[in-house]
């Protein structure tokens, strides 16, 4: 009997978001990539109000809400800013993808996907023609940054997953 | 169905916001990294933040309540140790957030946010103030039912869970697409709390109690 989900809402962002919450590592640390990107709607506006959480696979050794000193952390929040754009900072684990999740007012339940930051053989990205495939890849975006942006809705709507 | 469906136009910001296609149904994957999740440990949570009418300078207009009950996985077994946030509007009816617009007065003593790790048989409790119902524009003269907003983590990444736990008998949920947006309306109904006396504390505060059940994980046995 499982408990139903509903949307986050509009005024998670004087609950959720905690300092740091999007540094994985802090700056600096060895091996440090950025990932930044823009949350859409179906019409291409940004979406202001929504909330991602990234999770590397990997628990690190800093607890996923202690952002104090050294370390890593395998659990990153990032909240959306008024341009729809959001940041993580982490060291890639050693798995190909990164699980997302993005809750949104008006999500009435979350949307999942993966970030590849290669297009490496893997079951997911062979499963899906190129275009479909595209939507999973992160795009390199200079020295250890990459761009990956989610649509929400629309042609080139992000592929979403369910387990 | 348990769930709402992505597009549920009584709730207009789902318009231009559902995906358009089905997810795509993962193959089994043991190795999958969403099988696993975020661990958060002892040292990260204060236990005075599951005390939301503390932490001010004096206590927060409204009725004292306390909120507790259990999470638990899809086959009734309690998820210790796991992080619990919620946040909520005061007793008026008005959030500690910026773009809340509503005409009702902030409570300089009450933020309305708090989270606490489960206990060894999974339980979470929380003592805050009955957060009051607020008008919204989703539709002319709608009004939200008195809520209060969970997050809940549980031990897989596919078991995250952000949804609302409600009050007993509240006459505006007939009109509230979230709610309603739930098919089942039995499904519906488990969104609700239960008002417990055993809960509620002599000359103090009153009592509610509410489980949160996550979903089952893919690889979990049955």
């Amino acid at each position: 009997m499982t408990t139903p989900s509903q949307t986050v809402g509009p005024f998670f962002g004087f609950a959720l978001p905690y300092a740091a919450d999007w540094e994985l590592v802090p700056e600096g640390h060895p091996g440090a990539v950025t990932i930044t990107g823009r949350v859409l709607d179906g019409a291409g506006e940004p979406v202001p109000d929504a909330l991602l959480e990234l999770w590397t696979g990997e628990p690190g050794d800093r607890g996923a809400l202690g952002r104090t000193g050294a370390g890593i952390s395998g659990f990153g929040r990032c909240g959306t800013a008024p341009d729809g754009t959001y940041r993580f900072r982490l060291v890639p684990p050693a798995r190909p993808y990164l699980p997302l999740l993005v809750f949104a007012r008006g999500l009435l339940k979350p949307v999942r996907t993966r970030v590849y930051l290669a297009d490496v053989p893997d079951p997911l990205l062979g499963s899906l023609d190129p275009a479909r495939r595209a939507t999973l890849l992160a795009r390199p975006d200079g020295q250890n940054a990459y761009l990956f942006d989610v649509r929400l809705q629309g042609e080139q709507e992000t592929v979403f997953l369910e387990f | 169905m348990t769930h709402p469906p992505y597009l549920y136009p009584g709730y207009a910001s789902t318009v231009l916001r559902a995906p358009s296609r089905e997810p795509l149904p993962m193959k089994e994957d043991p190795e999958a990294a969403e099988l696993t999740g975020p661990v958060f440990g002892r040292g990260e949570v204060d236990p005075l933040d599951a005390d939301l009418t503390a932490g001010h300078a004096g206590e927060p207009l409204g009725e004292r309540i306390i909120v507790t009950g259990r999470v638990l996985d899809a086959s009734g077994r309690p998820i210790p140790g796991t992080l619990v946030e919620i946040w909520q509007a005061n007793s008026a009816g008005r959030y500690a957030h910026q773009r809340d617009q509503h005409p009702a007065p902030l409570d300089p003593n009450f933020t309305g946010a708090g989270r606490c790790l489960t206990d060894d048989e999974g339980r979470y409790r929380f003592v805050t103030i009955k957060p009051g119902a607020y008008p919204w524009r989703n539709h002319p003269n709608a009004w939200r039912p008195a809520h209060i907003h969970f997050s809940v983590f549980g031990t897989a990444f596919t078991q995250r869970l952000v949804t609302q736990m409600y009050f007993p008998g509240d006459p505006l949920f007939a009109f509230d697409p979230i709610f309603q947006s739930i098919p089942d309306p039995a499904a519906r109904e488990r969104l609700v709390s239960t008002f417990d006396l055993d809960v509620t504390e002599p000359e103090w505060a009153l009592g509610y109690r509410w489980d949160v059940v996550l979903g089952r994980t893919p690889m979990e046995d049955a």
